[in-house]
């Protein structure tokens, strides 16, 4: 993904932009082999150090990174 | 079968007469039977027993004669069991020709043509063959007849072993030809051959001559007028004859298909290749254009709500909470309690050094592991003791090294100049140790050369006998160690080494008479001490506590540059009973560190040789104190005598170069430098004391807490006056005032019979005091682990230990651990599985306690939740505090006044003492002001300027700016 905007520094945001493009990706394709009529709304991904939050979309992704 | 009667006679009458010749031959052949000569072969063939199967076999009729002639009488020759009889073919011959008509007649040729020479004769008792005896007439058969009985059951045996055999191996045998036995198959085959059974019908047909070649008339006639006159067959279909096909017998046969092909793989050649890649990235027109987009703001909305409950979601659960971890806790606090929270795990005393002595100070070797020091003192009230002071009629008085390893032999000994109340190992340099005397001296110890045999202690038992090698060995290693050093030292080096070549020869001629001394008695090296302050600078009373102020050598390294390398900044504090709080600086050539100028002085100091008595020539003896601050009480004219002493820790204020400065000066100060090098450097302090906190608690000997500030200007008169607080809560002597090891506002305080916690900055009163016990609180240490735990040893020699997780009103647990009253407590780390707990006594015996897991892991959120208690109690304390002064002043003002004017007021007095008696000067103003108003003060005298600051106070009272408590008027001395 190409970031639109950020309030991290450049290259974090790259990464994560990068990275969780694909893992979206991925994960709405997982959803929808199961159920077709099915969609991926919201992925939680819950680490030792924060939380990131993805809300997907057709053309864009809202990427919070959480802190404890 | 209809029979022609003329064709019958004949076909019937043929076979007849060939069966009528047949007949007449057979009778013709049989009926001359008396003439068996004529007939010869033809009659042996019928006398022959072929027709059974057995054509050898010739059946005879022995007259009695026959039978004694050839000896063959029946039931005495032959008998049924033994039957048979061989006779010669000549006999037989004889008996032919001699006998008119001999027994052996009817087999004459048959004997004659025999060809061996015996013939059998069996005697057939059973008329299996018709007669009496029967000849046998072949050798072949004759030997199978003697023979076969026992053959037979030979064959039988032999087929049972054979059989037996045969379980265990079958040898192959090649099939033998064997004659073909009926076993009636030959009947099935007759059956199955077709012959004729029936009769053959014959037929003659014939027809009278006239009748052959008659003319022929031939008419036509109709077919259809007539019906039989002609006969249609027509084909059809019978049944009878119609085979259906059951079974077919079909043959297949598969042949593989068999192809050739091969394939070649191409080798790329492999090359190296590099690619750069870089995020793609939207121009700054782009991003505007798409943040405008409304396609962002729908996504923007339709995603905001679900992000929001996420977000809300977290916040009202932690998503971090571990509840695998939460679990184990449980399990493990669950556990029940342990039958015993100290453990004793080791004892140390020794008889000649402790022996009715009372242990004051206890201290773990920061480093190595399982070395712990100890230090007595004389059970002596402080009069007694000063009395005694000056007669050395007692125990040399030392510090004890103990080793877990051996728990009898002391690993060193300090030589103390009089008895040690307090001392320390130095936290950045271990080796440094740092000690008060009974008499307020302060005495310093270097005990680098023994860092090696004190880590060894562990495996050498018997120690001492090396340590006295590596005594000799150290100081070798010294010079050469010293000879290692950076070049950049080297011009200075030149002098040392040349100076400590000369030292190490006078050693090595001092030691060994010293060393022999030690072996001879198994005594562990003694360390004589390396500095000690001089007695008219030091404290006038024992000093009580000691504490190393964290230096800042790591800097002194980057400053390396400055002339002198060994500027510490107040190294030690002091304080005792006589009302006076000292800053140290250690002798700068105390420092381990590359050889300076002074070094070599101190060298020759620590080997004086020890039995010199007169000590006022010691070098050390010249070793002052940086910084006096005297308390005392104005108005009464009294004296604190604090026992105990707790400052902030202040490491961070020698972060950089720049902070140095301040200490700098001091060491400047110290060392009677120029003044001018003070005052360039002292105008750029200003900013970093600002920065400084000098709070501190003492705890004095009637057992009153003061929260003081030692940073007291000289220029007060603009400035404010400093608090000075005090609290009275214990009902005895201050022995413990301790920082918790977790939060550094927090202090422990124990005297008399109860213990207080306070927290700097809430100065209403302790958050926590305790109530008050049957016996009196000599010694107390917070836990190393457990913010909320502590250890507070009694005088009836038991433990309390206090756990503020469960109970605040109790001890959560009482233990004994000794006869007589503890004196002292450390705690020390030794593995992270491994906690102990140093324990000493008034009889001079040492505890080593193991202290339980429970006491040694915190709880979760031990640390936040001890943090809120503390919390909580400090704000009901500022809640209370509140309501106190509304209830106050609806009281009259002239009472309030009354109260105040009783207060006491504080003087605060900092000293500096310098050899030229040049004083310390704040270092807040320029010094040159500074000095000019300080004579101008010296000579208005004390008294005007008592004056002014009353004055002051008072208008600040009326002000209502100062709560009129705590006054403070500084002066010089």
């Amino acid at each position: 993904g190409i970031p639109v905007r950020t309030t991290l520094d450049n290259s974090t945001t790259v990464q994560y932009a990068g990275l969780l493009r694909e893992l979206t990706r991925k994960a709405r394709s997982a959803v929808r082999d199961i159920d077709p009529q099915n969609d991926l709304t919201f992925l939680r991904i819950r680490s030792k150090k924060h939380e990131i939050l993805v809300a997907p979309d057709k053309d864009y992704l809202l990427i919070v990174i959480q802190n404890p | 079968m209809s029979e022609n009667p003329t064709s019958g006679k004949t076909s019937v009458k043929s076979p007849k007469t060939s069966a009528k010749k047949q007949k007449g031959e057979k009778k013709a052949k049989k009926s001359p039977k008396g003439i068996q000569t004529q007939l010869g072969e033809k009659d042996e063939v019928d006398l022959s027993m072929a027709s059974i199967g057995h054509p050898e076999i010739f059946p005879l009729i022995f007259t009695t004669k026959t039978q004694e002639i050839f000896n063959c009488r029946i039931g005495e020759d032959v008998t049924e069991k033994n039957c048979f009889k061989l006779i010669k073919k000549e006999d037989i011959i004889q008996d032919l020709k001699t006998a008119a008509i001999s027994d052996f007649h009817p087999v004459k040729k048959v004997v004659l043509e025999y060809p061996g020479e015996e013939l059998l004769v069996v005697f057939d008792a059973k008329f299996q063959y018709g007669q009496n005896f029967y000849l046998v007439a072949s050798e072949e058969a004759k030997e199978n007849i003697l023979k076969p009985p026992e053959t037979a059951e030979e064959k039988e045996e032999e087929k049972e072993e054979n059989r037996e055999e045969a379980l265990e191996v079958q040898p192959y045998k090649p099939p033998v030809q064997k004659p073909w036995v009926s076993l009636g198959s030959e009947r099935e085959v007759e059956e199955e051959s077709v012959k004729e059974t029936a009769p053959k019908i014959k037929y003659m047909v014939s027809r009278v001559q006239r009748r052959f070649g008659a003319p022929l008339t031939l008419t036509d006639r109709n077919a259809s007028h007539v019906g039989d006159s002609y006969v249609e067959c027509t084909p059809y279909q019978d049944k009878t004859f119609i085979i259906k096909v059951l079974e077919n017998d079909v043959g297949v046969q598969i042949v593989p298909k068999v192809r050739e092909a091969s394939t070649q793989t191409k080798w790329t050649y492999p090359k190296n290749a590099a690619t750069q890649y870089f995020p793609r990235q939207l121009s700054s027109e782009e991003k505007e254009e798409s943040l405008s987009s409304k396609k962002l703001k729908d996504f923007l909305t339709s995603v905001h709500l679900r992000m929001e409950i996420a977000l809300q979601q977290n916040e009202i659960m932690n998503p971090f909470f571990d509840d695998w971890k939460a679990l184990a806790e449980d399990e493990s606090s669950s556990d029940g309690k342990p039958d015993v929270y100290l453990k004793a795990y080791q004892s140390f005393t020794d008889l000649h050094y402790l022996k009715n002595k009372t242990i004051s100070c206890v201290c773990w070797h920061p480093t190595i592991h399982g070395i712990i020091a100890v230090s007595a003192r004389e059970q002596l009230s402080y009069e007694e003791q000063v009395n005694l002071s000056d007669k050395s009629l007692l125990q040399q008085p030392v510090i004890v090294f103990w080793s877990f390893s051996d728990p009898v032999h002391p690993q060193l000994m300090l030589e103390c100049p009089q008895d040690i109340y307090c001392f320390q190992f130095r936290p950045s340099d271990p080796n440094i140790i740092a000690g008060g005397c009974v008499n307020g001296q302060v005495v310093l110890w270097d005990i680098s050369e023994h860092e090696e045999m004190l880590q060894n202690a562990k495996t050498v038992a018997d120690g001492i006998q090396v340590t006295a090698v590596n005594m000799a060995n150290a100081s070798v290693l010294n010079v050469l160690s010293c000879l290692m050093k950076p070049i950049k030292y080297i011009q200075q080096l030149l002098l040392n080494v040349i100076l400590k070549v000369i030292l190490e020869v006078y050693e090595q001629k001092e030691k060994p008479s010293l060393m022999q001394v030690q072996q001879s008695s198994r005594e562990p090296p003694l360390v004589r001490h390396c500095a000690i302050s001089s007695i008219q600078y030091s404290h006038k009373k024992p000093v009580t506590d000691i504490h190393w102020q964290p230096d800042c050598s790591e800097d002194h390294q980057m400053d390396a540059t400055l002339e002198n390398k060994a500027e510490i900044c107040m190294q030690l504090v002091t304080c005792s009973p006589d009302g006076s709080i000292l800053f140290w600086d250690i002798p700068a050539t105390k420092l381990p560190q590359p050889p300076s100028s002074g070094k070599t002085k101190v060298k020759e100091s620590l080997y004086m040789p020890p039995d010199v008595p007169d000590t006022s020539k010691h070098l050390d003896f010249c070793w002052k104190p940086l910084i006096k601050i005297n308390l005392c009480e104005s108005d009464i004219n009294r004296e604190y005598s604090p026992t105990r002493i707790s400052l902030r820790e202040l490491h961070y204020r020698y972060k950089t170069s720049e902070k140095m400065q301040p200490l700098n000066i001091l060491q400047l100060l110290a060392k009677g430098s120029p003044y001018t090098e003070m005052n360039i450097s002292s105008s750029k302090n200003l900013k970093v004391l600002e920065s400084i906190s000098t709070d501190f608690f003492i705890g004095t000997e009637d057992g009153e807490i003061v929260y003081s500030d030692w940073k007291v200007e000289m220029d007060s008169d603009s400035a404010k006056p400093k608090h000075t607080q005090e609290y009275i809560i214990h009902t005895g002597t201050i022995n413990t005032l301790q920082r918790s090891p977790f939060f550094k506002d927090t202090i422990l305080s124990i005297g008399g019979r109860n213990f207080a916690i306070w927290k700097e900055g809430i100065m209403n009163g302790p958050i926590l005091q305790s109530s008050c016990s049957t016996g009196r609180n000599t010694a107390g240490h917070w836990s190393l682990t457990r913010p909320g735990v502590f250890f507070i040893g009694r005088d009836d020699g038991n433990i309390d230990i206090w756990d503020l997780m469960k109970k605040t009103y109790e001890p959560c647990h009482i233990q004994n651990i000794s006869k007589s009253a503890i004196s002292f407590i450390s705690p020390w780390i030794g593995s992270p599985m491994q906690h102990f707990l140093a324990v000493s006594d008034d009889l001079g015996v040492l505890h080593v306690l193991e202290i339980c897991q429970t006491l040694i892991y915190p709880l979760i959120h031990e640390l936040a939740n001890v943090l809120d208690y503390f919390e909580r109690e400090a704000r009901y304390l500022k809640y209370r505090e509140e309501e106190f002064l509304e209830h106050q002043e609806s009281q009259p003002k002239t009472e309030l006044k009354r109260s105040r004017k009783h207060r006491e007021r504080k003087q605060y007095v900092i000293l500096g003492i310098e050899k030229n008696k040049t004083f310390f000067i704040p270092l807040e103003y320029d010094c040159s002001t500074e000095n000019r108003r300080r004579e101008e003060m010296k000579q208005q005298g004390s008294a005007d300027y008592i004056v002014f600051f009353d004055l002051e106070k008072q208008i600040q009272v009326d002000l209502g700016l100062v709560k009129g408590q705590g006054i403070l008027s500084s002066s010089d001395v």
